[in-house]
């Protein structure tokens, strides 16, 4: 068992610590020789992202945390100090913010790749529910962070979101009370979000990381949704996907610059430039733009219970997915019935994030109940069935070998195997 | 199958009258778009104007709203000079303290000193207005969702008399853009009520086109800084993502796909 660990590495220095620690070679197998489909599309770079916005999250909340005060007396001049007085603190605290809507962006772009490729398939199950847990961790997170300038919104989203666990039989009014730490929000409540506001994003680092050796012992999925057969069909992570990456790192960050520099309140709501005040209810209160699916989810049914019930569950389906969808294929382009149908759950979302910013009255209680049977519908009714209906396209050979037009075996009993034993 | 179009028909119009229906109700009436100096992408601050719009700020505003996030010392970043400033901060005697013998006492303001507020807090404010709160204006541009329009419209958009048929509300005051209408503040701007000192006919619109300047500095100071760096930092990213596309046209150029 013990003994130095056999290193590659040429440089001695590199050599003398790879082989008492093996990270260098660990880091050159998992990141540059790391056997990689040769078939990505630019939708595969949105992970990577990810990561790189987690670390910007992460440095610019720090710097923050060095110069705001959890105390609901001070926490919004606290932030008007850091827009005014603090070196470059417009520049740290519009990143920041507007990072948590990047961050959100490339995550939900990252989630309908997996869902339109089929890469929450076995045998990528475990991979995809700790993608389902990093979504959970950075909603919390988010939620708290929004708090935490403790403007109009700050304070009435903690008031309508922590109020939610009312609803839970017996025992919610007590649930609410201590998560509150008191009567209703206020300051204990603001030291407790900025005190978890500061740990949950190291929690993802964690799942993060768990994420990623996941994914190193399935190897990614492709565009076609088929296993790479052999060398032919891959190639080194470096330097093909750290170039790709590269580029695509700098068009995200065009987009992210444009959205600080040019328009940072653009994305926000002008209320919470008002300092909290729990004697003034705003006219609306709504939600940042990434949670507004969920909100209009939420008020969709009249009963409370209900609502939360359904607003938790529409995560809760996501980690049965898996099991959900029973086609063998994973990839849509070779499922023709499928297709249509997921585009119209693309939609279902975004008509459910409009609605979510409407009042909750009239014509838009119908369309988001409509937008949030849809959702359900889609996981638990066409997924399974169609699996079972659906005859799929003829896959490719291999990776290498795309499908010759109209030819291709398809293969037997389509809807039963499981292609990467085919 | 009639009816159930009709009944689409009918959800349709409903979606499409959603918007025009809350205006009815005259809730919130958009303000009309305004030409500002420092509008679109790369507008700067007219500095003539926001220094108008603080004299206006100062005569008229200061009276009842204070600006408590604002120095003295920050007017420097609209053009005035330092003695200007520290002429302008001593003008006020603001509460300092305790001295050695623990007593407070009143001295002249300093450059460093945050805008005195014209009320020691929120009650004494509402006492001397009817119990309206006239509210902190250094971040006013970016707290109503109409911005400078909205701010330009409210203070130019006063009616002597409410439109025909709308009953009056004893104290309030009608205006076409405050939500609700009736808002607690008087008209504060009237024609030629003040004196510029740069000689500018001071009439009700160029003080509130003046004064809204002024705030839109006030709520964003940084914004010229702001955009500045932005036209490099993207110009940067956009040649680099140049190149970083043609290393990595040539890096997949040996790969047969
Ligand atoms: C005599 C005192 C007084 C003066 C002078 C005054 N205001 Fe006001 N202002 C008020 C009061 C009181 C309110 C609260 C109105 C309400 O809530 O109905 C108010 C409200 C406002 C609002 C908030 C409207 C909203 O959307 O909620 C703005 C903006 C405003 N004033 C701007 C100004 C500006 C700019 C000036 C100077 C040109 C000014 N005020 C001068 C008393 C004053
Ligand atoms: C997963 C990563 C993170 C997300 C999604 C996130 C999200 C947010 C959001 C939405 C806000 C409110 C922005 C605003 O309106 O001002 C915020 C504020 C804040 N965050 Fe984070 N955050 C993350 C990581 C961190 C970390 C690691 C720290 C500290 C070490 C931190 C410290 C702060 C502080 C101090 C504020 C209040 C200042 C402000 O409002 O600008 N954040 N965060």
């Amino acid at each position: 068992m013990a003994g130095l660990h056999k290193s590659d590495m040429k440089n001695p220095v590199v050599r003398w610590i790879d082989e008492r620690l093996p990270i260098p070679s660990m880091l050159n197998k998992e990141y540059a020789q790391f056997p990689t489909p040769k078939n990505f599309n630019y939708f595969w770079n949105f992970g990577a992202l990810a990561m790189v916005n987690l670390v910007v999250m992460i440095v610019t909340g720090i710097f923050l945390a060095m110069h705001y005060t959890a105390h609901t007396a001070y926490a919004f001049d606290s932030v008007e100090r850091i827009m005014r007085d603090v070196n470059y603190g417009w520049l740290i605290r519009y990143i920041h913010m507007n990072g948590a809507s990047m961050f959100f962006i490339v995550v939900y772009i990252h989630i309908f790749r997996g869902l339109y490729y089929g890469s929450y398939k076995t045998p990528r199950e475990l991979l995809w529910m700790l993608g389902v847990v990093i979504l959970l961790l950075m909603m919390a997170t988010a939620f708290m962070g929004y708090v935490l300038p403790w403007g109009q919104m700050s304070f009435w989203g903690a008031t309508v979101i922590t109020n939610l666990f009312s609803a839970i039989p017996i025992v919610g009014p007590d649930i609410v009370v201590w998560l509150w730490g008191g009567f209703s929000v206020d300051n204990p409540t603001l030291n407790r979000f900025f005190s978890l506001h500061y740990l949950l994003p190291f929690l993802i680092v964690g799942v993060v990381f768990l994420h990623v050796v996941a994914l190193h012992i399935t190897g990614s999925n492709n565009p076609l949704g088929i296993e790479p057969k052999g060398p032919q069909d891959t190639i080194p992570f470096h330097p093909y996907y750290t170039i790709k990456d590269t580029f695509g790192l700098c068009i995200y960050l065009i987009v992210f610059a444009f959205l600080v520099f040019f328009m940072p309140n653009y994305l926000g709501h002008a209320d919470n430039y008002i300092p909290a005040n729990p004697l003034v209810t705003p006219a609306h209160i709504v939600p940042e733009w990434y949670f507004l699916p969920f909100y209009a989810i939420l008020r969709a049914v009249p009963d409370k219970l209900g609502g939360v019930l359904l607003m938790f569950g529409s995560i809760a389906v996501l980690f049965v997915l898996p099991w959900l969808d029973t086609s063998p294929v994973r990839s849509m382009k070779f499922r023709p019935l499928a297709r249509p149908f997921f585009w119209m759950f693309a939609i279902a979302c975004v008509v459910l994030g409009y609605a979510g910013a409407m009042p909750a009255e009239g014509i838009w209680v119908t369309i988001s109940r409509v937008g949030t049977a849809y959702y359900f519908m889609y996981f638990l009714v066409i997924l399974p069935v169609l699996g079972k209906l659906e005859r799929p396209r003829p896959l490719p050979e291999s990776i290498s070998a795309p499908v010759l037009r109209g030819g291709g075996p398809v293969p037997a009993g389509a809807s039963a195997k499981p292609m990467e034993k085919a | 199958m009639m009816r159930s179009l009709r009944n689409a028909v009918v959800a349709a119009a409903l979606v499409l009258a959603t918007p025009f229906a809350a205006n009815a109700a005259g809730e919130v009436v958009k303000p009309p778009a305004q030409d500002w100096s420092f509008g679109g992408l790369f507008g700067t601050f007219d500095r003539a104007s926001a220094q108008r719009g603080f004299q206006v700020y100062k005569e008229v505003c200061a009276a009842c709203h204070a600006m408590k996030q604002i120095s003295y010392r920050n007017l420097a970043e609209i053009g005035l000079s330092e003695d200007e400033i520290r002429a302008i901060a001593a003008e006020v005697q603001v509460q300092d303290g305790p001295n050695d013998d623990g007593e407070m006492f009143e001295r002249p303001g300093r450059a460093s000193d945050r805008f005195r507020s014209p009320f020691p807090n929120e009650r004494a404010a509402r006492a001397v207005n009817n119990g309206a709160y006239p509210v902190d204006l250094s971040l006013i541009i970016k707290a109503r969702g109409g911005g400078a329009d909205y701010l330009y419209a409210l203070l130019t958009g006063y009616r002597d008399e409410p439109p025909p048929g709308v009953p009056v509300m004893d104290g309030m005051h009608y205006n076409d853009y405050f939500p609700g209408h009736w808002i607690a503040m008087g008209r504060p701007l009237n024609d030629d009520q003040i004196v510029y000192a740069d000689g500018t006919p001071a009439t009700t619109s160029q003080m509130a086109r003046d004064v809204t300047t002024f705030m839109a500095w006030a709520a964003e100071p940084e914004l010229e800084q702001r955009r500045a760096m932005g036209v490099r930092v993207i110009l940067f990213l956009t040649i680099l993502a140049g190149m970083t596309y043609a290393v990595k046209r040539k890096i997949w150029a040996d790969l047969k796909h």
